[in-house]
């Protein structure tokens, strides 16, 4: 995957990224105020396959999924920082959403073309190359599925003693 | 455990229970079966509902997921109706017997009705979920598809955590509480100090509290960054359990080993504790109450499962009692659920806070999640007994919201300004310990 890059600073929250008062409206909505008081235009002008690269501490703050949805409704690619909420992390594999941890995200320039390599742990981009945490493989094979839901669709399949069956 | 077993923490020895082992390491990755599971209206059967159908499944035990509404009660708009409205039909479809609706915030109604345990592991769709480890159940937040997980299959998966032991030794000042304490850890450590490991709350000071201060520190080690935030049970616990009606606890089992590798040990000495007030927009920015003092304040808000459970409310009423809050100031007061407001009723703490000036708001998230009827304005000028003050959540982006202990939020009231509460405290009444 690769994209031009949107920076934002340490500790962005969860009201930040999905923001309460539209909570109760679908993602699409949601999705139109992400950011908006941090990075004013984001919503509007982020293009799918961009790179979000944040401070430390991303993603803190409520177990919203619509945070890590919202984003990818936008189409952001991945998500690179040198930390992240725990809750955030989890929320965004479950969807499919690539989070990266990299503690020299602070290095890659705003607005810079790069490519980054999830399953390698690796960001590329113009006079750039930053290694990352690999994602775990169990993780990462939830990942390639697109998120928790495709998964667990694949192992009703294959699993038939799994799940009450409607 | 056997002396033969290597020694193990509290939370070690949760998860190890929980995955059917009789001995975990931090690190490994683990399968656990769920004791609990808990979803309000927010995160519940409007997220998870639609899934499951597209997987063609039902929950994996009715009996063992709980649903609770409060973030969008009252409902104020018809999308919120609209909410309300489909999580009440599809418990009924599915046969869910648990069901709190318009009782309270989840996190205060589920240790109410005995739902939590010594040993379980739980799993709530809210991140202050880490409130079940006050009853020494490793509880911890997910997210919705992360909830559709569990409720598909009974597990989930946890990375075995290291401890990050705090303990408080001595006794809490009158006027300082589990609020304090906490808003201390995130200045001191920052919002990510728990770094997603278990926090686990010890010491002559934190064995002295009753169950709805320990409810407050495993509550705010969300803000504090940790996945979970125990507290091993002892008799407070078992006295608690008991009057919800939850006889035959076996507490003896759910101990940290002495001699069990921590991750850090952190030692503070309760007594030395000032009463602690967060400035905008972080419980991090948190530091002695003296260094905001002055600061003038439209509204006082005694609100959240964090901050205005019958504990929270008795501490605001003893600096309020008999006096008046001061002209132009709001003093907001949402219990955090419809048995505390009784028996605040009962007691005579709910007279006291409405005969200072108070007004009373429904038994509901209101302002805190900041989803609904109860947003602050452009420029208010807050302080709050809520856990979070990011920008934009209580209300508008330009609103500042300060964050304290109920006593100080009391205090400040009076003054219309960020107070000292030690100064109105009677002292009689504050030998609760």
């Amino acid at each position: 995957m690769s994209g031009m890059v949107w920076k934002v600073g340490n500790d962005i929250d969860t009201d930040a990224l999905a923001p309460g008062k539209y909570m109760k409206c679908d993602i699409d909505e949601i999705a139109r105020h992400c950011l908006e008081d941090v990075l004013p235009g984001f919503a509007s002008t982020v293009r799918p396959g961009d790179v979000l690269v944040a401070g430390r501490n991303f993603g803190i703050g409520s177990s919203r999924e619509q945070a890590p949805e919202a984003l990818k409704r936008l189409g952001v690619a991945a998500v690179v920082a040198p930390s992240f909420a725990g809750l955030f992390y989890r929320n965004a594999l479950n969807l499919g959403l690539a989070v990266v941890v990299c503690e020299r995200a602070d290095e890659i320039p705003d607005g810079a073309r790069v490519k980054v390599d999830a399953a390698a742990g690796r960001i590329d981009g113009p006079g750039l190359s930053l290694p990352c945490q690999p994602i775990p493989p169990f993780l990462l094979q939830m990942l390639d599925a697109g998120g928790l839901l495709p998964h667990l669709a694949q192992r009703l399949a294959n699993e038939p003693n799994l799940g009450k069956r409607r | 455990m056997s002396s033969h077993s290597p020694p193990q923490t509290l939370a070690q020895k949760l998860i190890a229970r929980a995955s059917g082992r009789s001995h975990v390491t931090p690190g490994d990755i683990v399968t656990c079966e769920v004791d609990l599971a808990m979803s309000h209206d927010s995160s519940g059967p409007r997220r998870v509902a639609p899934l499951l159908e597209r997987l063609g499944v039902t929950v994996w035990d009715p009996d063992k997921y709980v649903i609770v509404t409060d973030h969008y009660l009252p409902a104020v708009d018809s999308e919120s109706q609209a909410i309300i409205r489909f999580t009440r039909d599809w418990v009924a479809r599915e046969g869910i017997r648990h069901f709190h609706d318009g009782v309270g915030i989840c996190h205060a109604v589920l240790p109410e009705k005995g739902h939590l345990r010594p040993g379980m592991l739980a799993v709530g769709g809210d991140s202050h979920s880490p409130t079940g480890g006050a009853f020494g159940a490793y509880m911890f937040g997910v997210g919705a598809t992360e909830m559709l997980g569990v409720l598909v299959t009974g597990q989930i998966w946890l990375r075995v955590p290291d401890t990050i032991r705090i303990e408080w030794d001595g006794r809490f000042a009158p006027g300082v509480c589990a609020k304090d304490a906490m808003l201390f850890l995130c200045g001191r450590f920052g919002m990510d100090g728990g770094r997603y490991q278990a926090v686990e709350y010890a010491g002559s000071a934190v064995r002295a509290l009753p169950m709805q201060e320990r409810m407050t520190m495993s509550n705010m080690t969300a803000e504090f960054g940790g996945q979970a935030g125990l507290v091993a049970p002892d008799e407070t616990t078992l006295a608690w359990l008991a009057a919800a009606g939850v006889e035959g606890v076996d507490a003896a089992p759910w101990f940290s080993d002495p001699d069990a590798p921590l991750l850090a040990h952190h030692r503070f000495d309760a007594g030395a504790l000032a009463p602690q007030v967060a400035a905008p927009y972080s419980p991090a920015n948190a530091a002695a109450v003296g260094d905001y003092a002055g600061e003038s304040i439209d509204i006082a808000y005694v609100g959240a499962c964090t901050g205005a459970k019958l504990e929270d409310l008795r501490m605001a009423a003893s600096v309020l009692r008999g006096r008046r809050i001061a002209r132009g100031v709001q003093l907001m007061v949402a219990p955090a659920s419809a048995a505390d407001q009784r028996q605040a009723e009962r007691e005579g703490t709910l007279a006291a806070l409405l005969d200072a000036g108070a007004t009373l708001l429904p038994n509901a998230c209101g302002a805190c999640a900041g989803y609904g009827a109860h947003r602050f304005g452009e420029n208010a000028r807050v302080i709050s007994s809520t856990a979070r003050n990011f920008k934009g959540r209580m209300g508008a982006a330009s609103a500042q919201v300060f964050l304290a202990s109920p006593w100080t939020v009391a205090a400040s009231a009076l003054e219309g300004r960020i107070a000292d509460p030690r100064p109105y405290l009677d002292t009689r009444q504050e030998n609760r310990t």
